[in-house]
This record gives structure tokens, C-alpha cells and sequence, in this order.
């Protein structure tokens, strides 16, 4: 009684590992969807929430301080995806970083951003002769107090 | 007058943890973050945001071990129906929370600047609270559990089964996408940050290891003296 209770309860363990590991949670449990996974479901993502995961295109950046409008283009390096987004981004948001951005696309092919992260990749390095690190607590401590 | 240290229920009178190990591991942790933060250059994207790094990978790992030793003492209570091991367990539970919640506040305050949120509901932060949840759960549980046997069969089953989740959590970032970057090596991360993090992880494993050696101490105590007010109440002496 008591073997077969243990032997129930490690079956029920080992078949939620394997649909952990090999099953639908595979395909829900996505934080984003890069361009290409997003451009190829067609008009069925269009106009939907999603989050639009990829490296911001290095020289693609435009930011106006005026209106606080900032556009850039995503890239998974196979497909693209032109980006507007509004307010000012992330310290560490800059050319070639990784972001994750949530929205809509629009009907013209733009993704609606209403909210923009940075995501960082796991390496740590210190900056080279010459160049400067970011002071980012600083400008943080500024921008909160303003 | 009976003595509480020999407790009927157990043969070895409680352990006495020395108050040596805690002064050396507290004064690893003061040399470790000390030697880290002086000795680290600012992080090329993330400046000095960086040396959070310090304490919340260590604190993770130690999470991990803590349930790792939950799983262990739980399945052998579960086998042998010692109950010095489910005290262990519990013991290792709770210190275990007490790093898994530091990490969860660390990774928070690291995020508001980093991400830009301080929050996102991803598989490895997801699957990180509810490992939290888990075993905020399992002390929970033995809290409103009066009759001791019961209290250590049940808890073993959950604290055996909640450890489960500890792989998950660290596979999280493999499997599935996340916001969380995956786990760094050697290789992505600068030699004048690797050896902070070991000397880090050193220290903090000292932490865990007296504290929950401190815990058990405390825990067997607290039987001893359950045993013998049970004992007086009975009409002993």
C-alpha cells in the first residue's frame, strides 16, 4: 500500500519533468517572439499583444528629445522589424544590445511599443584601455529626483 | 530533575555548533565582498550595478544547496523514520528561504536599472518565486501541524517533492526564452570578476553551513524540551 503510494507519486513527478522538459510548456512558456517568428504568422500577428524579443540594429537608433519618440529596428540577424516606442529608454538601452519590447505590430509593418526592456546577455566585462563605464547609478539618482 | 539534553526520542545529545565557525564565516563574507568590490573594475554596460552580482549568484547557489539538503534528510526521514532528519530538513528549509528570498530582492533591485522593470513574469523568475513559495509553504505547514509524526511525514512529501523545482530553476534559462540571461562561466565573464564571485561563494557557503548546523541545534533543543513538559504533563515528576 504504502510502496505503490511512492511508486504513484514518482510516476506522477517524472511524467510532469518530461512534459516540463519536451512538452507544450516548450512553446507556451516563450518570454518573446523574435521577428521572424513574428512576421511569419502573417496577419494573425498583426494587432495582437505580444513581445518582440531581438538585438537592436547597430546605426538604426533615432531618438528625438523633443518629443521623446524613439524608433530603432529589431533584428534576429535573419528577419527585421522597425520599432516606434515612446519615452525614454532604459539606461542601458544603446546599438546592438538586447531588448525585449511589448506592443502591437501595426498594419504597416511597425511594432507599437507601450513598454521597452533591456535584456542583458550573461557576459560581464570590464571596460577597455580608454573607454569609459557607465555610471549608471548616477544618472538614475538624477533622473528619479527630477 | 530529568536533563532536556538526553531526549528519549533520540540517542545523540544535540550537536553544539561552535561559535568559532560563525566568526570565520562572517569574516569571510566581510574579507570576500571587501577584496570583490575593491578589486573589480565597473562593468563595461552596467557600471557598478554590477558587484550585485556578488552576493545574489552566491545567494542562488546557496538556495539550491539548501533544498538540495531539504531532499535528502526528507527522503530519508521518509525511509527511515528518524526524526532527527526531518528537523535537519527543516532547519536547511529555512535557511534555504531566507537565500532564496535574497536573491528574489536582489535580482529585483538589479532589474529596475538593468531591464528597465523590475519584474517580468519569465520562466526563470516565475519558477525562482515559486520555489520561494514552496518552501515559505513547507514552514507554513509545520507550523499548524501540532502532532510531531504527522507534522514530519507531511513535510518530508513536500519538501522532497518542492525540491523538484530546484533543477527547473536552473534550467530555466536553457529551456525555455527568458528575459533572465543564462547562467555565466568563466568564458563570458572577465577574470577580474571570477575570482570575487569564488571567494563570494566560499564565504556564503560557510554562512549556510553554520547556520543551518545553529538551526539543527536550536531544533533538537526545542524537542527536548517538548519531550520533557510532555513528560511533566503526563504526571512524571
Amino acid at each position: 500500500m504504502k510502496k505503490s503510494w511512492i511508486i504513484a507519486g514518482a510516476a506522477i513527478i517524472v511524467a510532469v519533468f518530461g512534459w516540463l522538459m519536451f512538452g507544450g510548456l516548450q512553446k507556451n512558456v516563450v518570454f518573446f517572439l523574435t521577428p521572424k517568428e513574428l512576421l511569419a504568422k502573417g496577419p494573425e500577428g498583426v494587432n495582437v499583444p505580444v513581445r518582440l524579443g531581438g538585438q537592436v540594429k547597430p546605426g538604426s537608433t533615432k531618438w528625438d528629445a523633443k518629443t521623446l519618440d524613439l524608433r530603432f529596428i529589431v533584428t534576429d540577424g535573419v528577419k527585421e522589424m522597425p520599432v516606434k516606442s515612446t519615452g525614454a529608454p532604459p539606461q542601458m538601452f544603446r546599438d546592438g544590445m538586447g531588448v525585449v519590447v511589448e506592443g502591437k505590430a501595426g498594419t504597416d509593418g511597425v511594432f507599437q511599443a507601450t513598454n521597452l526592456m533591456v535584456k542583458h546577455s550573461n557576459e560581464y566585462r570590464a571596460p577597455k584601455p580608454g573607454q569609459n563605464a557607465q555610471e549608471m547609478y548616477k544618472t538614475l539618482i538624477t533622473n528619479s529626483s527630477k | 530533575m530529568p536533563d532536556i539534553s538526553s531526549d528519549r526520542s533520540a540517542a545523540t545529545p544535540p550537536p553544539r555548533t561552535s561559535v568559532w565557525l560563525g566568526f570565520v564565516a562572517f569574516a569571510a563574507v566581510i574579507f570576500a565582498q571587501t577584496f570583490s568590490i575593491l578589486t573589480s573594475p565597473a562593468d563595461r554596460d552596467m557600471g557598478h550595478l554590477q558587484k550585485i552580482m556578488y552576493v545574489h549568484v552566491p545567494a542562488a547557489w546557496m538556495t539550491f544547496l539548501a533544498f538540495l539538503v531539504v531532499f535528502v534528510y526528507s527522503m530519508r526521514y521518509l525511509w527511515k523514520q528518524n526524526e532527527n532528519d526531518d528537523l535537519l530538513a527543516a532547519s536547511a528549509a529555512e535557511v534555504g528561504a531566507v537565500f532564496n528570498g535574497l536573491t528574489l530582492m536582489l535580482g529585483m533591485i538589479w532589474g529596475r536599472p538593468a531591464w528597465g522593470v523590475w519584474w517580468v513574469w519569465d520562466a526563470r523568475l516565475t519558477s525562482t518565486l515559486v520555489l520561494f513559495l514552496i518552501f515559505v509553504g513547507y514552514l507554513a505547514l509545520r507550523a499548524f501541524v501540532d502532532d510531531s509524526v504527522q507534522r514530519a511525514k507531511w513535510s518530508a512529501a513536500v519538501g522532497a517533492i518542492g525540491a523538484i523545482n530546484v533543477p527547473i530553476v536552473y534550467m530555466s534559462v536553457k529551456w525555455w526564452r527568458t528575459l533572465h540571461q543564462p547562467q555565466s562561466s568563466p568564458g563570458t565573464l572577465d577574470p577580474a570578476y571570477t575570482l570575487g564571485l569564488r571567494l563570494n561563494a566560499i564565504a556564503l557557503l560557510l554562512v549556510l553551513i553554520y547556520f543551518i548546523r545553529k538551526r539543527y541545534e536550536i531544533a533538537r533543543l526545542e524537542r527536548a524540551i517538548e519531550d520533557f513538559a510532555q513528560a511533566a504533563a503526563m504526571g512524571g515528576k
